[in-house]
């Protein structure tokens, strides 16, 4: 897991350039933004602990995605809807972060909002998403100091941070074969010439473990599986050896054997290009599989964040542990009723007062949680939560 | 792919011989017949006619005999590419058809053409910059083409334009061009009164393009593909136009099946108006007059070329859409 393994395939070595000039402006605006990103004490002790089983273990203050205070509103015309409500956390090099929640509590916006690919009427209206690919330096990058339509941005979608989603079957055009939705990709982000950007798609196909990936180039979506598609979307991610990959509830509309096997190429692909994976998902069991660190959001807003670990074995939150208790058992007769969340997630525009989670909280301590609200605060080395069972 | 062509193309075969049935159906519901008329715009201008005379026109044009008869002589007749005899005209219908035939095509082919080049863009503006102050002069007026009769909007132009310019935009060639041999002068004179009759076909044509168009755009435009396209770092422009719009066009392809038949009756009331010599003109003047074989023959290939033009555009869709040219194999 160095950076050495960051380089292309062998056989496409020489042609294989990242756009320069795109580089280059990120690395100028950087300048404009170091203020901002230097000293953050609480994130740092979690970052060591988090990523202490590593022999390499990264110092202190790398993240190689920061994201702080992430406001995405949805100006819509019953009102103001805030999806996406002062969300904080770091995905480290190389180390997978897990971002779990219940439908509706903003993960999918908060990583649309990273690559600002936000649909209207939603709006990034706050926040700080540091970008800072080379640790080493420490010349970290606000992306959101760019436009969302600036020629950065662009170069950053796609070749730096690239995104997977939930549907594969509709993610891709039906009208245009797969060769060309990959050529595209590699159009935008390398300098490689036509017949190189082909042989690296069908070098891609293999690797993601596609059989006669010569012929898929030239056939069109609807000829591929589910679970090919899954595959061919991630070719189609990875092929610019991106430092950061976004996964938008990759496996949730596969079957559970296919959604393991992609699990299987992901991690592969982790390990084979040293690359960091934001993992959006509500399912905790791939979560326990896949993730290095947990962030649980409720309604707009971390809850939570931790290690995977200590995530399952002592949850903090009282979500946490409601999320974990409803998750069937082996050992559970069939007779016994899944225990389950009380309420439902309130309408965001009726965000309840104080911690918004008090109406469905076994720990409800009146006077307290309806009325002030939690902040993200350390309860130990490696946990942050935002409760006020925890506060002293 | 070729079983699909074959089965379409014997499709459309059955559906042009049911068209003919209808189209003799529809001429001949009209109670009396073209001799009835013919008796009465006679007697209008003083002439007599004698029953026997009468008489002896339709047994001369077989209008005794029983409707199948007719219908099946009829038939047979336009297949040979003997269209009848236009009593309205006193010449052969083909005669008719062949003198405006280019008119016709010329304005059908410019009305569609600009159809197609105004509405698309709009449409595609409308639906990506959704109710912005553009979208909402572009339905504001597309309704308004849409609601407005064109022969209304034709006879306000007239006036408007005799008023300010002293140009009289009726008709499609002036006076002293109408038996001239082309040349450079009479073609700019034709441009000059294609204009107007254009414009205004055009308008109900427009706005109903620009709302399908719109339409289809931001159905396609909340897609997972136009989500995924724009995580690649395409430019917002660069993936409209590559993949939500090829998507919203397929329905616009699938209209291409009544542009033919538009080109040739879709001028029928402004052609009246505007004193155009087209078939549309010809068609109207036919059907006051119960000129059966006429009339018989603009319905029969008006009906022909929207069959001819459906599957036009079932082979321009297979040929566009992958799903649709491979599935069908």
């Amino acid at each position: 897991m160095t950076t050495e393994t960051r380089e292309p395939p062998a056989p496409l070595d020489s042609g294989f350039r990242r756009n320069d000039d795109a580089s280059a402006r990120i690395g100028d605006a950087s300048a404009r933004n170091d203020d901002m990103s230097g000293g953050d004490d609480g994130v740092s002790a979690r970052n060591d602990v988090a990523s202490g089983g590593n022999g390499d273990s990264p110092v202190a203050g790398d993240a190689i995605l920061s994201v702080r205070g992430l406001e995405t509103q949805f100006f819509t015309d019953e009102g103001i809807v805030r999806a996406v409500d002062g969300v904080d956390f770091d995905v480290l090099p190389g180390t997978t972060m897990g971002i779990v929640g219940e439908s509706g509590c903003g993960k999918s916006i908060t990583a649309k909002s990273i690559l600002q690919i936000v649909e209207a009427p939603g709006r990034i209206i706050n926040g700080e998403i540091s970008y800072n690919p080379r640790p080493e330096t420490n010349s970290s990058t606000d992306l959101l100091s760019f436009d969302a339509n600036s020629n950065e941005m662009r170069a950053i979608r796609g070749g730096e941070i690239s995104m997977i989603f939930q549907e594969p079957m509709t993610s891709f055009s039906g009208l245009h074969t797969f060769g060309n939705q990959i050529d595209e990709t590699l159009r935008l982000h390398t300098n490689l010439t036509k017949q190189e950007r082909f042989d690296l798609g069908v070098d891609w196909l293999a690797r993601v473990g596609i059989p006669n990936p010569t012929q898929r180039m030239h056939e069109y979506p609807f000829r591929f599986s589910g679970g090919q598609l899954q595959r061919a979307m991630i070719a189609m991610a990875m092929c610019t050896n991106p430092r950061v990959l976004i996964a938008d509830e990759p496996t949730t509309a596969l079957d559970v054997t296919t959604q393991a096997q992609i699990l299987d190429l992901l991690q592969r692909m982790q390990e084979e290009n040293d690359m960091a994976i934001l993992f959006i998902t509500h399912d905790l069991g791939v979560i326990s599989e896949i993730a290095d660190e947990v962030t649980v959001m409720y309604l707009g807003k971390v809850v939570e964040t931790g290690p995977v670990f200590s995530f399952f074995d002592e949850p903090k939150h009282p979500y946490s542990k409601a999320l974990l208790t409803s998750i069937p058992s082996m050992f559970t007769s069939s007779r016994e009723r899944l225990p389950s969340i009380s309420g439902s997630i309130p309408h965001p525009q009726n965000r309840p007062m104080g911690c918004a989670f008090h109406p469905r909280c076994q720990s409800f301590m009146e006077g307290t949680c309806d009325v002030r609200e939690p902040e993200l605060a350390s309860v130990n080395e490696a946990q942050e939560v935002s409760c006020f069972l925890y506060e002293e | 792919m070729l079983a699909f062509f074959i089965r379409r193309i014997i499709y459309a075969i059955i559906a042009m011989w049911a068209v003919s049935v209808i189209s003799f159906v529809i001429i001949n519901l009209p109670a009396g017949d073209f001799v009835t008329t013919y008796i009465a715009t006679q007697l209008a201008t003083g002439n007599l006619i004698l029953e026997a005379e009468a008489e002896s026109l339709r047994e001369h044009y077989g209008l005794n005999d029983p409707v199948y008869v007719q219908y099946a002589k009829w038939f047979t007749r336009i297949l040979r590419g003997q269209l009848g005899f236009s009593f309205e005209f006193t010449e052969p219908v083909r005669i008719v058809l062949e003198r405006n035939l280019l008119n016709t095509l010329l304005l059908g082919t410019f009305t569609v053409v600009f159809i197609w080049v105004v509405a698309i863009p709009i449409g595609i503006y409308s639906a990506v910059k959704q109710y912005s102050v553009g979208d909402y002069v572009a339905t504001f007026l597309g309704f308004l083409g849409l609601g407005i009769p064109d022969f209304l909007i034709g006879l306000v132009a007239l006036w408007l334009i005799l008023d300010l310019t002293g140009f009289l935009a009726t008709g499609l060639y002036s006076v002293e061009y109408r038996t001239a041999a082309w040349s450079f002068a009479k073609m700019w004179d034709l441009a000059k009164h294609l204009i107007l009759p254009v414009a205004i076909l055009g308008t109900a044509g427009t706005a109903a393009l620009i709302r399908v168009t719109r339409a289809n755009l931001l159905d396609e435009l909340k897609k997972p593909y136009v989500t995924t396209a724009r995580a690649k770092g395409l430019t917002e422009w660069q993936l409209i136009m590559k993949y939500p719009v090829r998507y919203a066009l397929n329905p616009v392809i699938s209209l291409t099946a009544y542009v033919l038949p538009f080109i040739i009756s879709g001028s029928v009331v402004l052609s009246f108006v505007l004193d155009l010599p087209t078939i549309g003109r010809d068609f109207l003047k036919a059907l006051t007059a119960q000129d059966i074989y006429l009339s018989g023959a603009v319905i029969l290939f008006s009906g022909w070329l929207t069959i001819i033009g459906t599957f036009v555009s079932d082979l321009l869709l297979a040929w566009v859409d992958p799903r649709i040219r491979l599935e069908e194999d």
